[in-house]
């Protein structure tokens, strides 16, 4: 999209960072090299279950490894939360006498270089009496299932429930009721580049400095204070370029607190540097989640309410900062979607299970919901005959009803869903594939579209997070703004670019409100030294949180330099104002440049009754209401299947979306796409299957499979906008959108292309041979 | 992760690298596409790789007698971008372009992938449909096996220890020969889930369908294509293909029955 004229908001600026990044100059925590730094790899638990009985090390190689007993002091990372009920974990740095999943660490090994480091690992032996695992969400649950913790008594982090004491009588009045079960499989993150830690004492500083890939280094810093002991001040948290996160690196590693802890031990930097083995089989786990819907509609469509049991599969532990219910607090208050209907209720079960712990991924819980309940609305449209748009334009909230507080009290901020809808369905051509249909397809394959609807909320502050009360509730968010004295201005926020370009749209946001040259703006972030504290970058947040907080430093700093300005310009306050970088009197122009030299270098040329508050101010922000942001989207999809191998081939993508005011075009259809992708791999390809011992069987990108670009097809991106009534420029969060859209698009539209033969999906992803056993079953 | 040390030595003459894979914990290295991350993931653990990409009689293609013939050094990408003499009715060129990824393809070799044995490797499938045959040498001399014969079972062949895959012989297609091949995978590049190959050459008296990407080695019949004969030949000889396998097998033969044209739909 190409955006409007100039460097400001709503301009398709080209990414300032590219320049370095596409020219291989990104600066990733494998390109930090310290002297004298070391090598660390971990032995990992073998068996998913099980007492460790003995750990046998090498007399010779003792000192380079470190075991649970040798951390004395060091706090297990616990990620508690505030919601009634929840059950604590406690998860050490290495394994304390019990390991809960594959993978689990339980010596840390240090060497010269990673090869000797895993030579050591090697040669240690541990003995174990293993026990029985728990490899399933709903046989966690059994009466019979092992226990993880065994003082909890089950396996449930937490039970919640959303009741309506009035359901049954709502439910009544419906004339269809249709259930269904879902699964969305384990998947796992892939980021390019995998997490990574070099960690350093400073002996003159008295600091433990850490280097970390992370997208929240002020969270990092605050979770390695509570686990080593020490105060935050003795803690630097570096992100230097990071190579995509998606919420991988939004999770404080059990990794990070052990390499910290050793390099306040030894006079050298370590370093861990995770392999994709390591991020596939043991850490970056996200999404399993199982359903049990209801919908009750009436005969044309319209639904009466909707209930729900819902699993999510949470792993061992709860993982830090966003805890092991998360995922569920989100599964019970967003499958309403972007409906308004009468009645709703839904429990859900967070499950311990002997896998690693469930990480939120771009999109969070939604995309497991919008598959649930888009596939839901479309069982509902073949029940009633009727064509699944339709039956989404009854049930839509309109928007002459915005803003919207839903029944789960989601308050929609603004927009046009079924507007949105309905470019969708002329977007793809609906009709037209109709009408394909009733042809048949020359070399046998089935066609069929599927829709989905969905809205997305980012930028959720304080109000939202206090009530599920997790370690890290978003409150203002932060800029420094200074001018230095070449005139330049340096923006300083304690959120972090993982990719997402914010050194180009913050830049742009303060070319909006100085009309600085975007040039002349740097943006310092990710380094808790040199930044304000922030719980960075997650939830679709930072356009609207860090945008609004540059905005708002920017104005400061614009009245700072005004009266400034004013004086030089020997006028009174009120008749200069800011333009294009300069201070613009009737009578003259001071560019903010020679404002700062003359501050800083010249002040001998300032009247003594000069302002003292100069040139450098710290503003938060949080938007009018903190309730967040409501973006939304349809996706529309056209596959072919081959009914005879069960493969899927998506012949046509479309997308509608509406974030707001867009502040750079461009990089939202980046994101708009890259997400697709993600969605694409949930929908089709991406599963981390575990047999019955619990183990792992993918560890590789041969098991593991991510689209490509050849799976991948170029997506229709078309826009809306409708802006936010709550935020600084009216935009809205829309970073995990195209992530959500895709399972739910593409599972209807394969249930359309076999309509004919019965079948509807169930699980994700939509695998041939999942596929082949559906039609196989239907056939019988 | 990474290997465990090792040493690496690079001979020129394949007399030199016999010599030096008769010592304990040699091992050949060719392209390294499906060796290097055996050794990352540590399921290799030799004391010595022996480079063999260097020796140029391993990097031979050339008519030869009624055939190809192929050294085992010759790359995928060689085969893909017709730097070898065609003798199929262009079946091995566009079998190599179906392998892996461009970059995989730059550095994987024939005899490597052979070697490998891997059940879903194309070379696999396709050099027993074409009736290869495989020469290997070894400190007690040369010999020669068909490919069919070669492969004794996943990831299982006919070479002793210390011997070497010097090459493979193709006989040449008559012109009025066909051939169908059939990959189907989940996604390009990845490895089959499923390959059917038919070759139907009538001056040579051949029909043969392979079946490959199976659980053991190709299964291999000879004479007219027939949908029974397949379904009969998977359950005989499939082992424990599930339902899904033993349809995609036999759907994959199916399509590369229609494409060489012995089968119509
Ligand atoms: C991402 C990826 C995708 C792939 N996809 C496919 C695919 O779709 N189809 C496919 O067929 N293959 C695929 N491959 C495998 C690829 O074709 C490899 O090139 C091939 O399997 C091995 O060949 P190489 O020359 O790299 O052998 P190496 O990796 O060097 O060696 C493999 C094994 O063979 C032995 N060896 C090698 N050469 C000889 C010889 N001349 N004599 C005796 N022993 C020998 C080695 O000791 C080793 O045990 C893929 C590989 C990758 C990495």
């Amino acid at each position: 999209m190409d955006g409007v004229e100039g460097t400001g908001v709503g301009a398709s600026v080209p990414r300032r960072e590219d320049d370095r990044y596409m020219r291989g100059r990104g600066q990733y925590i494998g390109d930090i090299k310290l002297a004298g730094m070391k090598d660390v790899a971990f032995l990992r638990s073998p068996v998913a279950h099980g007492h460790i009985r003995a750990v046998d090390i090498p007399d010779a190689l003792r000192s380079k490894v470190t075991i649970a007993a040798d951390m004395v002091g060091v706090k297990a990372i616990r990620a508690v939360t505030a919601l009634p009920g929840f059950k604590v974990s406690e998860q050490p740095a290495l394994a304390d006498g019990k390991v809960r999943y594959v993978g689990e660490l339980l010596a840390m090994c240090v060497a010269g270089d990673r090869a000797e480091a895993e030579d050591i690992a090697q040669a240690i032996a541990v003995d174990f009496d293993e026990l029985p695992a728990v490899h399933d969400m709903l046989q966690a649950r059994e009466a019979d299932a092992p226990l993880l913790h065994e003082q909890w008594g089950d396996n449930v982090f937490l039970e919640s429930v959303v009741d309506d004491p009035n359901f049954d009588t709502v439910a009544e009045k419906a004339t269809v009721h249709i259930m269904r079960e879902f699964r969305t499989a384990r998947q796992c993150m892939a980021p390019l580049e995998g997490r990574g830690v070099v960690a350093q004492w400073d002996n003159r500083l008295e600091q433990l400095v850490v280097y970390s890939a992370t997208q929240m280094p002020h969270i990092v810093r605050t979770g390695l204070s509570d686990c080593l002991g020490i105060d935050h001040g003795k803690i630097r948290v570096i992100a230097p370029d990071v190579g995509g996160g998606f919420g991988y690196k939004g999770i404080l590693l059990p990794e990070e607190v052990a390499i910290c802890w050793l390099a306040m031990q030894v006079r050298h930097p370590v370093r861990w540097l995770e392999d994709r083995r390591e991020q596939l089989s043991a850490n970056a786990n996200c999404r399993e989640h199982h359903y049990v819907v209801t919908a009750h509609a009436d005969s044309t469509g319209r639904l009466i309410a909707l209930e729900a049991k819902a699993h999510v599969d949470s792993g061992a532990y709860s993982a830090y900062p966003f805890s092991a219910c998360l995922e569920a607090a989100q599964v019970g208050s967003i499958l309403p979607g972007p409906y308004d209907f009468e009645g709703f209720r839904c429990t859900t079960w967070s499950s311990a299970t002997n896998k690693p712990p469930i990480l939120p991924y771009r999109g969070v819980a939604r995309t497991g919901v919008c598959f649930a309940l888009e596939l839901m609305i479309d069982a509902i449209a073949r029940e009633v005959g009727r064509e699944p748009h339709e039956v989404r334009q009854l049930n839509l909230v309109p928007a002459s009803a915005m803003p919207f507080d839903n029944i789960t009290a989601k308050h929609f901020d603004s927009g046009d869903y079924p507007e949105c809808l309905r470019r969708a369905v002329e977007a793809i051509d609906v009709p037209g594939i109709r009408a394909r249909q009733a042809k048949g397809e020359a070399d046998g394959r089935l066609i069929g579209v599927g829709l989905s609807i969905f809205c997305e909320q980012g930028a959720h502050g304080t109000s939202v997070y206090s009530g599920w009360g997790i370690p890290m509730v978003p409150g203002h968010e932060q800029c420094s703004a200074r001018l230095t004295p070449d005139g330049e201005l340096e923006l300083r926020i304690g959120a972090h670019s993982h990719g997402q370009g914010l050194e180009t749209t913050l830049a742009q946001v303060a070319n909006e409100v100085l009309g600085i040259d975007i040039d002349a703006v740097k943006l310092v972030h990710g380094d808790t030294q040199y930044t304000p504290y922030s719980t960075g970058t997650w939830g679709s947040r930072c356009m609207v949180m860090s945008g609004g907080a540059v905005a708002r430093a920017c104005q400061a700093i614009g009245e700072r330099a005004a009266r400034i300005g004013a004086t030089l310009l020997q006028t009174d306050v009120e008749s200069v104002q800011i333009e294009n970088g300069n201070v613009v009197a009737p009578g003259g122009t001071v560019s903010l440049a020679e404002i700062a030299r003359v501050w800083y270098l010249k002040p001998q040329d300032l009247p003594p009754d000069v302002d003292p508050a100069g040139l450098e101010v710290t503003v938060g922000y949080k938007p009018d209401r903190d309730t967040g942001t409501f973006s939304y989207a349809a996706h529309a999809a056209l596959v072919a299947v081959d009914p005879e191998l069960g493969h899927v081939e998506i012949l046509d993508y479309a997308i509608v979306e509406d974030g707001g005011v867009l502040v750079n075009p461009m990089i939202v259809d980046g994101q708009v796409s890259g997400g697709t992708a993600q969605g694409i791999g949930t929908a089709l390809y991406e599963e981390m299957p575990f047999d019955a011992q619990g183990q792992p069987l993918a560890s590789t990108l041969a098991d593991y499979l991510l689209p490509g670009p050849v799976e991948v097809p170029d997506v229709r991106i078309l826009h809306m906008e409708t802006p936010s009534p709550y935020t600084e420029f009216g935009q809205k969060g829309i970073g995990e959108s195209g992530a959500i859209g895709p399972p739910a698009a593409i599972g209807n539209a394969i249930n359309d292309a076999l309509k004919e033969l019965g079948v509807e999906v169930d699980a994700l992803p939509i695998t041939p041979r999942r596929l082949l056993a559906l039609i196989q079953a239907a056939a019988t | 992760m990474k290997p465990v040390a090792f040493d690496y030595e690079r001979p020129a003459s394949l007399e030199d690298a016999i010599a030096l894979l008769s010592g304990a914990g040699a091992r050949v290295l060719a392209g390294g596409q499906s060796l290097g991350p055996m050794l990352n993931l540590r399921l290799a653990q030799p004391e010595l790789l022996v480079d063999i990409t260097y020796i140029p009689e391993l990097k031979t293609a050339e008519r030869q007698g009624d055939g190809l013939w192929l050294g085992a050094c010759v790359t995928h990408a060689e085969i893909e971008d017709g730097a070898v003499p065609d003798v199929t009715n262009g079946a091995l060129a566009f079998v190599a372009g179906g392998i892996a990824y461009r970059a995989v393809r730059n550095r994987g070799t024939v005899g490597g992938s052979l070697a490998h044995a891997d059940p879903a490797a194309d070379w696999v499938t396709c050099l027993s449909a074409l009736g290869a045959d495989a020469v290997i040498a070894g400190p007690s001399g040369e010999r020669r096996v068909p490919v069919s014969e070669f492969l004794s079972g996943a990831f299982e062949t006919a070479l002793e220890v210390g011997e070497i895959l010097r090459g493979v012989w193709i006989p040449t297609l008559s012109s009025a020969a066909s051939w169908g091949y059939y990959k189907f995978c989940r996604k390009a590049g990845d490895f089959a889930e499923a390959i059917g190959a038919v070759l139907q050459d009538p001056e040579r008296g051949i029909v043969r369908t392979v079946l490959g990407a199976t659980n053991a080695r190709p299964i291999v019949i000879d004479g007219a294509y027939g949908d029974e004969s397949v379904r009969a030949s998977i359950d005989s000889q499939g082992g424990d293909m599930d339902a899904y396998d033993r349809q995609v097998h036999f759907v994959t033969a199916k399509r590369a029955a229609m494409i060489a044209g012995v089968r119509v739909a």
